[in-house]
């Protein structure tokens, strides 16, 4: 296959993902709808508040629900392979999938402090990946978890090889993590908010670690968060995810320069100082959308209402009954998800006349 | 400094793995109180060929002597003697029902603990036989059986299983909701490598309690079996037959009873401390506190 030819096609092309399910109260639609593309190399975040359906749409990409949940995934996810061969990750069947997972799609999880197996020493649990997709013996094995974790970063890496999960902090697991969701280097990173159980500093020098892995390997990272900051600094396209769909999607810097949808604005509204001027930074926001309090200090804003609960959806638009902007219009209809300029799409019936005044 | 040397290694060497074990005292003083009645019950009866069986009715119950270390029973058998001899089938029912109860329970309750359309099938059987005291149970089965030492142990392992299976089960559930068991599936780990790789592991020390306390339950069911008739044929020496043959000369010669019972008293006990040692050194997290 043709290295460049490769690269014109993105590396995961999701459409129309959709994922329910079965509670006793009937059935849950917990995604619908959901489509993006990210070109091999690049980073798409995937925000939105907890419960947005974002965590469980990498799970879906990944085949990973437990089956207790009575999973149905439905639409199609096409993974361009190493060897350039196309495959749709929710059609395969489980022991292809399997021969995937760990090697060509990786995951890293939000919560360091039990995503690894309490018994088993950390250079095991490195080695075990590669041994399994790699088919390296014990030995070789061991030498490159020792390599992985020196890429990582985590000094005295020899050492740390003999050590089990509880001996390290919060950020050395994350980052052992890391290490074992790259030991194999995978093209496709789901990253499911990584960051999110460190503390401010670590979360820091965890980002700029997947920056550099992510750079020297040209792999794709598909970032799950709710924390606009990290978007601003790290991402180049942005999908935000608003009670199972994605609601806006859009370049970084066009995302935070002029939020078409009303829930975006909501989301940057709600930032606070440092990261606003960090949004500001990365695309020059429009302060003027913002309120501001006295002494031209910008107040704090908070979205008012709650989600809607996922067993009694309005039939309109997800976000109406939140909306400082509601029209009539929204009530009777799911707004489609519209193709703005440029890489912009959003769903709301007010954003081509926003877009095009 | 032993600790800092071991952390470097994958495998700690078996020397730091002792220092580890023994570090409470009463650990080394239950193994090696264990492995002394082991080492008798291997060594002697092969160093000397006195027969345990052999019947002296002109020394009929006399008191622990010189010639007698721990007297004679009713029809003038060595009492020593047989407890060496019984030492071997005791720790042989011991052994082998605490094996296969471990084994089969760990394999039902994983099974059950990981897959729930397994569960309720598999529990509710093991409920069923829980639901009988253990004696009841295990005279019903040797009653069916017929009494012979290995229908005992058969007996045993049926006894066991559940108690066994109930906690690998309730282990197991906690243990499959876990993250690092959906991270091992997510680097593409196969169901049967993360039961044996990521949950085993994870239940031994749930299992070596069980294990030490099934050694212990067995041998003192063993002697409550035989102590009612339904157990090891009286011919063959066991702890509890010795005290099932000879408990109504106890008013008269305490030691025909008092020398087997705290065969069984220490040897259980031993096993229970040497357990709690293993588990302890098996659990990561304790390891910090040396």
């Amino acid at each position: 296959m043709n290295k460049s030819l490769e690269n014109l096609r993105p590396r995961l092309e999701v459409r129309s993902l959709s994922t329910s399910f079965g509670t006793p109260e009937g059935r849950i639609q917990s995604v619908a709808d959901v489509s993006f593309e990210i070109p091999a190399g690049q980073t798409l975040a995937l925000v939105g508040e907890s419960g947005s359906g974002k965590s469980v749409t990498s799970l879906s990409l990944m085949g990973l629900h437990a089956r207790s949940a009575r999973p149905e995934v439905a639409g199609e996810a096409w993974f361009v392979r190493r060897d350039g061969q196309r495959v749709n990750l929710l059609a395969l069947p489980e022991t292809e999938m399997r021969r995937l997972r760990g090697n060509e799609v990786a995951m890293v999880f939000q919560e360091p402090m039990t995503s690894l197996n309490p018994v088993l020493t950390v250079g095991e649990q490195i080695a075990e990946s590669v041994r399994l997709h790699k088919g390296l013996d014990r030995r070789a094995a061991l030498a490159r978890a020792r390599e992985m974790l020196d890429w990582v970063e985590i000094p005295a890496a020899a050492q740390r090889l003999g050590e089990y999960p509880h001996q390290l902090s919060g950020g050395m697991r994350q980052r052992v993590m890391i290490a074992l969701a790259m030991a194999c280097e995978p093209s496709l990173l789901i990253a499911d908010e990584p960051t999110t159980a460190l503390d401010v500093t670590i979360q820091a020098q965890i980002l700029a670690l997947m920056g550099r892995l992510q750079k020297q390997t040209g792999m794709t990272l598909l970032f799950v968060t709710h924390n606009l900051g990290v978007v601003a600094q790290y991402a180049d396209h942005v999908a935000v995810m608003y009670a199972g769909r994605i609601v806006e999607s859009a370049p970084v810097q066009d995302l935070f320069r002029a939020p078409s949808h009303p829930y975006t604005q909501g989301l940057l509204a709600c930032l606070p100082g440092m990261a606003r001027r960090q949004a500001e930074r990365a695309g020059g926001a429009d302060t003027a959308l913002l309120p501001t309090g006295p002494a031209g200090r910008h107040r704090l804003v908070a979205i008012p209402g709650q989600v809607s609960s996922p067993l009694a959806p309005p039939p309109g638009c997800a976000f109406g009954p939140r909306c400082g902007h509601r029209e009539a219009a929204c009530e009777l209809t799911m707004p489609e998800l519209r193709a703005l300029s440029g890489q912009r799409q959003s769903r709301c019936i007010l954003s081509n006349h926003e877009v095009t005044a | 400094m032993t600790t800092l040397q071991a952390m470097g290694r994958p495998v700690p060497a078996w020397r730091t793995v002792l220092e580890r074990l023994f570090r409470r005292r009463v650990v080394l003083v239950a193994t090696v109180l264990l492995g002394w009645v082991v080492a008798v019950a291997a060594v002697w009866p092969a160093l000397s060929s006195a027969d345990p069986s052999a019947i002296d009715i002109s020394a009929r119950l006399h008191p622990p002597s010189s010639a007698h270390w721990a007297g004679t029973d009713e029809l003038g058998r060595d009492v020593w003697l047989r407890i060496v001899h019984g030492a071997r089938f005791s720790l042989l029912i011991g052994s082998v029902t605490a094996a296969g109860a471990v084994v089969l329970g760990t394999l039902l309750g994983l099974l059950a603990g990981y897959f729930k359309r397994l569960d309720a099938p598999l529990m509710r059987l093991v409920d069923a036989m829980m639901s009988f005291p253990d004696i009841l149970l295990g005279i019903a089965l040797v009653a069916i059986l017929g009494p012979s030492l290995w229908n005992v142990v058969l007996a045993l392992v049926i006894v066991y299983t559940p108690r066994v299976a109930r906690v690998v089960r309730a282990a197991t559930l906690v243990l499959r909701e876990l993250l690092f068991i959906d991270a091992a599936r997510a680097l593409g780990v196969r169901t049967p490598w993360i039961l044996w790789r990521h949950i085993l592991p994870n239940l031994a020390s749930p299992i070596l309690v069980q294990l030490t306390f099934i050694f212990a339950y067995a041998i003192l069911c063993e002697a409550g079996l035989s102590f009612l008739g339904v157990g090891v044929p009286p011919e063959i020496p066991t702890w509890g037959t010795m005290i099932a043959g000879s408990i109504d000369y106890a008013d008269r010669a305490l030691w025909v009873i008092l020398y087997p019972g705290l065969a069984i008293v220490f040897t259980a006990l031993s096993l229970q401390v040497l357990g709690d040692g293993v588990r302890d050194l098996l659990d990561p997290k304790l390891r910090k506190a040396a």
